[in-house]
């Protein structure tokens, strides 16, 4: 969701963001429960096919994709001393379908949608939720990803320029007070644009 | 033209006096506001949209008071901050454009044409569906002009708008601000950025010092400097 919007016309990118959100739902239960790797297979070349629909490079698809594999370089060995190859390799199928459609989802639609998809899902509970609120916090959460990382970038940048690479205290310190700053910052400018309550 | 008017405003940090018994009236279309680190500046122009509110006195735009109606003042008057990455909320720039008018309760296609107007209007319609986050230091400051612009408030306050930025995108950011309609309220370090406004206020140790045309004000601020 950081930016991985992959703008385009395609009808996955024009669909609901209420649709998408729901039949990702529905498509990650069923790969949790479908145990038959022929099934998994068919429904690999199925997501492969929505991101031909979706018209998405392969390029941009496989940069949200292979951070999985990390995952996978370590579990599947323990799933196979475990439970053997075919466990392992239903473990493995069914995470990257399910990784590959959270991907397509971020891929086709912004973030704002998002929010106005979660409002809408809270209006029925809007007595005892504040859906507006809900939805700055889910903006405001990753919002803070890039922000904390660069800050924490920074901080490790001049801990190594003053020689105390191997100090906990001097990337814990400047990060925490920084990002606290940060914190501050951030709820006074959101103030300015009116969100004050 | 909107009036900002300051009656006897005072106020302190811990037992720091930051702001001392400042009297007011700002009715010019493009005021600066100038002084050293820590001599009130930017409290005060903080104050003219409700983000710190006076321990004495009061603050009055248009004549509405900005303690009492604060959520009504901050809907007149946009403020852009000095490092923009703190007023960027959403991933992509007209995400975040967009995301003023959440509470504005505009229709949908309205809200849109606002937000492609207001892109165009600081040449950012290009970079409309790129990260936020990773623009640079110049287009992160347009991009925050932006989102205060949308809102099209009437009066427009910014704190060292372009302290962390390089000649050049202070140059772009300083013909932004000369192009507006709005009201503004400057403060800066970077005097070149006043030269041109109708007046400048000078500020040390939470007092006015000088108020006058800039050409006056900005000669009594590097004397005080010197």
């Amino acid at each position: 969701m950081i930016g991985v919007f992959h703008p385009g016309r395609s009808i996955v990118h024009r669909a609901p963001a209420l649709v998408k959100l729901g039949l990702l739902a529905v498509f990650v239960t069923v790969a949790a429960l479908v145990s038959s790797l022929a099934w998994l297979a068919a429904a690999s070349v199925g997501v492969v096919l929505l991101f031909a629909l979706a018209r998405v490079p392969a390029r941009v698809a496989l940069r949200q994709i292979v951070p999985i594999l990390w995952v996978l370089a370590f579990a599947v060995p323990v799933q196979v001393l475990f439970g053997g190859w075919e466990a392992a390799a239903v473990m493995a199928v069914r995470l990257l379908v399910a990784v590959a459609l959270a991907a397509l989802y971020t891929l086709t639609t912004p973030v704002s949608e998002t929010l106005d998809a979660m409002q809408a899902l809270l209006r029925p509970l809007r007595r005892w939720v504040d859906a507006d609120r809900v939805g700055l916090a889910l903006a405001l959460t990753i919002r803070c990803v890039p922000l904390l990382a660069d800050l924490v970038r920074e901080v490790m940048e001049a801990r190594r320029a003053r020689g105390a690479e191997g100090s906990l205290l001097a990337l814990a310190v400047p990060v925490i007070v920084r990002a606290l700053r940060t914190a501050e910052h951030l709820g006074e400018a959101l103030t300015a644009r009116g969100f004050d309550d | 033209m909107s009036e900002i008017v300051f009656e006897g405003v005072s106020h302190d940090f811990g037992a720091e006096r930051v702001v001392d018994d400042v009297s007011l009236v700002l009715a010019e279309r493009r005021i600066g506001i100038v002084g050293a680190n820590g001599s009130g500046k930017s409290t005060l122009a903080r104050m003219i949209n409700g983000l710190v509110s006076p321990a004495a006195g009061r603050v009055l735009v248009d004549g509405l008071d900005v303690s009492r109606r604060a959520r009504e003042v901050r809907r007149r008057v946009g403020f852009v901050f000095t490092n923009a990455d703190n007023q960027i909320v959403m991933p992509t720039v007209r995400e975040d454009v967009a995301f003023t008018l959440r509470r504005h309760k505009l229709e949908k296609a309205d809200a849109a044409a606002r937000v492609d107007a207001t892109l165009e209007r600081l040449g950012l319609t290009d970079l409309a569906d790129r990260p936020a986050h990773r623009l640079s230091g110049g287009q992160k400051q347009l991009l925050a002009l932006a989102s205060v612009l949308v809102a099209e408030p009437g009066i427009l306050v910014a704190d060292e708008p372009t302290t962390l930025l390089d000649a050049r995108n202070a140059r772009l950011i300083a013909r932004h601000f000369a192009s507006l309609d709005q009201q503004l309220v400057v403060v800066s370090h970077q005097l070149e950025l006043l030269e041109d406004f109708d007046r400048v206020i000078v500020m040390e140790h939470g007092r006015i010092v000088a108020d006058d045309v800039p050409s006056i004000a900005l000669d009594a601020y590097r004397v005080l400097i010197a």
